[in-house]
């Protein structure tokens, strides 16, 4: 079953991604990426990240790629639609992607994961690798120790540890980005505000 | 339970960022050139879930991987205002015309 849904899954996201890539009509190729974004919170899902597959589907599926197809709307055009790459440049892009596709899934391969993992487990201390409130059986229900990790306080790394020191959560990145949201989305207003124009500028 | 190991994921993780990389280098709409960037970060995301799963990553990589999904939402909004500015003003979205952007 879990097979099943990998191959399902990953499989559908690997072809929307090779769609985007492929397809030259950009209204398609937002298609194709919510098809892909969606297959991969799919595999969040199977991963046990249930909080952040869900974030995958409202924030990445529901709010970025739909301001990306406000921006296909606004900029599509005529002849934009359809901009195409030129035949030569197409032939080098699959030569090189198909290399450092190789490269990464040689290096992939070639790696002993479970080897990787037991000298990590044997360098470092076991009881510091030993979840104990991250549910054992690692099968969702993330979301608690998530929000409790972003204000700082790890439920996931503390509980039922006789230790004196706690474990670092992420309150500092968290307030940062808070404030790095708003900066970005005052400057985006900016950005984009709608300017009276006496003359356009023709270039043709 | 573990017949698909981190390799699996690892591997549909390195495609979609091969994806966008080639999509951020051969697209020459704009907007092309932002999903790309979206496929990249998502291969990303990709990556930190699957090693905190099977990894000794724990809940760390789950929180990055937000942390990333939150910096491509914003990147998005801003890249986005940029592209809308170009279009206003070069009337095009070809990213080849993009040599002058006094404005």
């Amino acid at each position: 079953m879990e097979t099943l849904l990998f191959v399902l899954f990953g499989g559908t996201a690997a072809v929307g991604a090779l769609a985007v890539v492929l397809s030259q009509n950009v209204v398609r190729m937002a298609f194709y990426l919510v098809i892909s974004l969606g297959s991969t919170a799919g595999l969040f899902f199977m991963l046990g990240a249930d909080f952040v597959g869900a974030t995958q589907l409202l924030i990445y599926v529901g709010g970025t790629v739909v301001l990306l197809i406000f921006g296909v709307m606004l900029t599509a055009s005529g002849p934009f639609i359809t901009i195409k790459t030129a035949p030569s440049q197409v032939i080098i892009a699959s030569v090189v992607g198909l290399a450092f596709f190789g490269v990464l899934f040689l290096t992939v391969l070639q790696v002993d994961w479970n080897a990787n993992s037991a000298r990590l487990e044997s360098e470092y201390s076991a009881s510091s690798l030993e979840r104990i409130g991250y549910n054992e059986a690692n099968v969702g229900n993330t979301a608690r120790s998530l929000g409790a990790a972003f204000l700082g306080a790890r439920f996931d790394e503390d509980l039922g540890r006789d230790r004196k020191e706690l474990s670092s959560g992420y309150l500092l990145p968290f307030e940062i980005i808070s404030v790095h949201l708003l900066v970005v989305l005052v400057g985006a207003a900016y950005l984009a505000r709608a300017k009276r124009r006496v003359t356009r500028i023709e270039e043709e | 339970m573990n017949e698909i190991a981190l390799e699996g994921y690892l591997g549909i993780g390195a495609l979609l960022f091969v994806c966008g990389v080639l999509c951020m280098a051969t697209k020459r709409n704009g907007i092309g050139v932002l999903m790309g960037v979206e496929l990249v970060l998502n291969g990303a995301n990709v990556n930190f879930v699957a090693f905190s799963k099977f990894g000794t990553l724990g809940l760390d990589g789950q929180i990055a991987s937000m942390f990333v999904i939150v910096l491509a939402a914003a990147e998005a909004a801003v890249a986005l205002a940029i592209a809308l500015n170009f279009y206003n003003n070069h009337l095009t979205i070809d990213v080849d015309r993009a040599n002058e952007l006094k404005g």
